[in-house]
């Protein structure tokens, strides 16, 4: 395990690295390592992630980070090393397991249901969230699932796409179908919220207004890890930030930490930049 | 419990079940309504119904779905020749039997999504097909096909040449001559047949009407739209595409123990792959996705089938004999290539020309065209305001 990249473990660690009973880290990547037909995307990856806190990922392209993230979510599957969230191995568990457990993503390309209104594409997480398994029951109303409609009328309120409530996805654009899938992950409360690029593609206005939006839900006390490239979006919103060059973590610290890290400058950051 | 439909569904439901039944006077002008073609009206209608739960809410398109209507056929016949010639065991048994054989081959099949998925179910169903034809001639009587017959005199009868009926010896229900399906006495030939298909179609388009508005429905509509993202959102969705099929299976065996009640034989060529073929065209002619759609594109077919097959030159030059000699010799010419045993080319343009014009089916069709009066409306009423309106 890569500790000289951790924060110090101090207590009550079990055998795979997890500080039990203490709710200080959601997230514990334990000694990952991941290729792609001898190509190292992923090698001796060590991360902790604590609870409340945003996490940047940084990295030039092709340092493994959106791997990294597949492997979180179970898309991928570790080569060697586990992942830990909240005292449950999420490695070779499927991508619905892993979401039940209060994980949730979203993507560097929206995914949203495009044939579905925005409050439809809401209201499909929350019954996943509230069921839980499969339900089969066609007299139960979709349409009359009051408390879950009115939640999910807020969130989209709160995300600003009140005026396309009833619009369909697939008319939406970009930034717009980024911010619907912000919302159908946060109908679902998770304890992680997983998001690979979230400004990617969006004007400066679109940008700002999605960090005040992911600022308001740190103040909800949700743990975030944010892939991200644009740095105004990183040192905006990162209490912490991991560095990946070449599937390595090289660096983790502080976002002050980070900028004055000269491995950082030489791999990443360059120094105009920083 | 029904808190899912709105009033419209229920308006919907109201005027379809009234079209439906007034349906042996309201064809009359077009020469459909006659027994036999209204019983396959309905009978493919609530095919078709199944077919669009699976394909329509789901976009899994399955070639197979034949094999479910041969079972139910199959299965039906033995009710008779085993239990009684009533038909409401028959389409008991049919129903669970395909329910039965959707979850094995859905259970597979599932595994797979996409063309491979359409693949397997094509390949069960030939496979089903071919069992039908030779290997398990015991049970199907092969080529021949399995038919009712009357109750055997001597146990060294074959069941195939012989039946039992045990409920009907029972119950001490007399048999004079070709025994004929019943419902409780009331013979399941005629009109009687076609009004037992068409409640039962009802049912079926309410069933469906549910499960569309429902929970339920809404994930099969998500994962037709975006299934990476249902994974993803805690949703495991294979329980949910086996349901789909199973149910729409059990629409399919429904209709084939239907036309073993309306005509009771059951022969392999039901399992065919083109019998699953039309099903798939039924669908997207009336309109995938819709409700009504898929059972209009039921009528439509069946509707060339019996009456465009049938046509004749006689009938064509008739038809055309107002026009100049020479113009209507041309046209009769050109038109006898489409009727007659050629009514499949008729079928086929019919079918280009809806998947290039109206991807939507039928349906779509008459969307554009409420949407045009629509249009009409707002534009003569300054300052109103056009509110589009769901499909259904």
């Amino acid at each position: 395990m890569n500790m000289s990249a951790a924060e110090t473990i101090t207590e009550d660690e079990d055998e795979r690295g997890f500080k039990s009973g203490v709710p200080d880290k959601v997230l514990h990547i334990d000694d990952v390592h991941k290729s792609f037909a001898g190509l190292h995307a992923l090698s001796d990856v060590d991360l902790d992630v604590r609870k409340g806190e945003t996490h940047a990922i940084i990295g030039p392209n092709g340092a493994g980070k959106s791997t990294l993230l597949n492997v979180c979510v179970g898309r991928l599957k570790p080569d060697r090393g586990a992942v830990i969230f909240d005292g449950d191995t999420l490695t070779g568990k499927a991508p619905h397991e892993i979401n039940q457990l209060g994980v949730a993503r979203v993507f560097q390309t929206p995914e949203v249901f495009l044939d579905l209104t925005v409050l439809e594409n809401v209201m499909v997480p929350a019954l996943s969230k509230r069921d839980g398994h499969f339900k089969l029951n066609p007299f139960a109303a979709f349409t009359s699932e009051k408390k879950i409609r009115e939640e999910a009328i807020e969130i989209i309120h709160n995300v600003g796409l009140h005026a396309q409530l009833n619009d369909i996805a697939t008319s939406m654009s970009r930034g717009d179908k980024r911010r619907l899938e912000l919302a159908m992950c946060l109908i679902q409360h998770p304890k992680l919220l997983l998001l690979d690029e979230p400004t990617a593609g969006m004007a400066r206005a679109d940008t700002n207004a999605t960090i005040d939006l992911l600022k308001k839900i740190k103040e909800g006390g949700m743990t975030k890890v944010i892939i991200e490239h644009d740095m105004h979006v990183v040192f905006s919103l990162a209490d912490r930030i991991s560095v990946l060059a070449g599937g390595r973590i090289i660096a983790q610290g502080t976002p002050e930490q980070i900028k004055n890290d000269p491995r950082v400058k030489e791999a990443y950051l360059g120094e105009e930049q920083v | 419990m029904f808190s899912s439909l709105s009033r419209n569904d229920w308006l919907l439901l109201i005027v379809f079940s009234a079209i439906v039944l007034v349906l042996p006077w309201a064809l009359q002008p077009i020469g459909a309504a006659y027994p036999d073609l209204l019983q396959k009206f309905a009978i493919f209608g609530i095919f078709a119904i199944g077919f669009n739960i699976l394909f329509g809410l789901t976009g899994y398109l399955s070639f197979g779905h034949a094999a479910f209507i041969g079972v139910g056929s199959y299965v039906a016949v033995w009710s008779f020749k085993l239990l009684t010639m009533n038909v409401i065991p028959a389409v008991i048994l049919s129903v669970g039997m395909a329910a039965v054989f959707a979850f094995l081959i859905g259970y597979v099949s599932l595994r797979r999504s996409g063309i491979y998925f359409s693949i397997l179910t094509l390949a069960f169903a030939q496979m089903s097909y071919n069992l039908a034809y030779s290997v398990l001639t015991p049970i199907t009587n092969g080529e021949t096909g399995l038919q009712v017959r009357a109750i055997r005199q001597t146990a060294e009868t074959s069941l195939r040449d012989g039946d039992v009926r045990v409920i009907d010896q029972l119950f001490g229900i007399p048999e004079v001559g070709v025994p004929i399906t019943n419902l409780f006495g009331m013979k399941m030939s005629g009109y009687p047949g076609f009004y037992f298909c068409a409640v039962l179609l009802i049912i079926c388009f309410f069933i469906a009407m549910c499960i569309t508005k429902s929970n339920f429905g809404m994930m099969l509509k998500a994962i037709k739209s975006n299934q990476n993202r249902l994974n993803y959102t805690g949703i495991h969705t294979r329980p949910y595409l086996i349901s789909a099929f199973v149910i729409s299976g059990m629409y399919a065996g429904l209709a084939g123990s239907l036309l073993a009640i309306t005509d009771p034989i059951a022969g392999a060529e039901r399992m065919q792959w083109t019998a699953s073929g039309e099903v798939v065209l039924m669908t997207i002619l009336g309109g995938a996705g819709t409700l009504v759609g898929p059972v209009l594109g039921a009528g439509l077919i069946k509707y060339a089938e019996q009456k465009v097959s049938s046509w004749n030159e006689g009938i064509l030059h008739n038809a055309l004999s107002a026009l100049p000699d020479g113009v209507e010799d041309f046209l009769v010419g050109l038109f006898s290539f489409f009727v007659g045993e050629g009514w499949h080319l008729t079928l086929g343009f019919l079918f280009m020309v809806i998947v290039i014009f109206l991807p939507g089916g039928l349906m779509e069709g008459a969307r554009r065209i409420r949407a045009s009066f629509g249009r009409d409306n707002s534009s003569k009423a300054s300052g109103s305001k056009t509110v589009s309106q769901p499909a259904e």
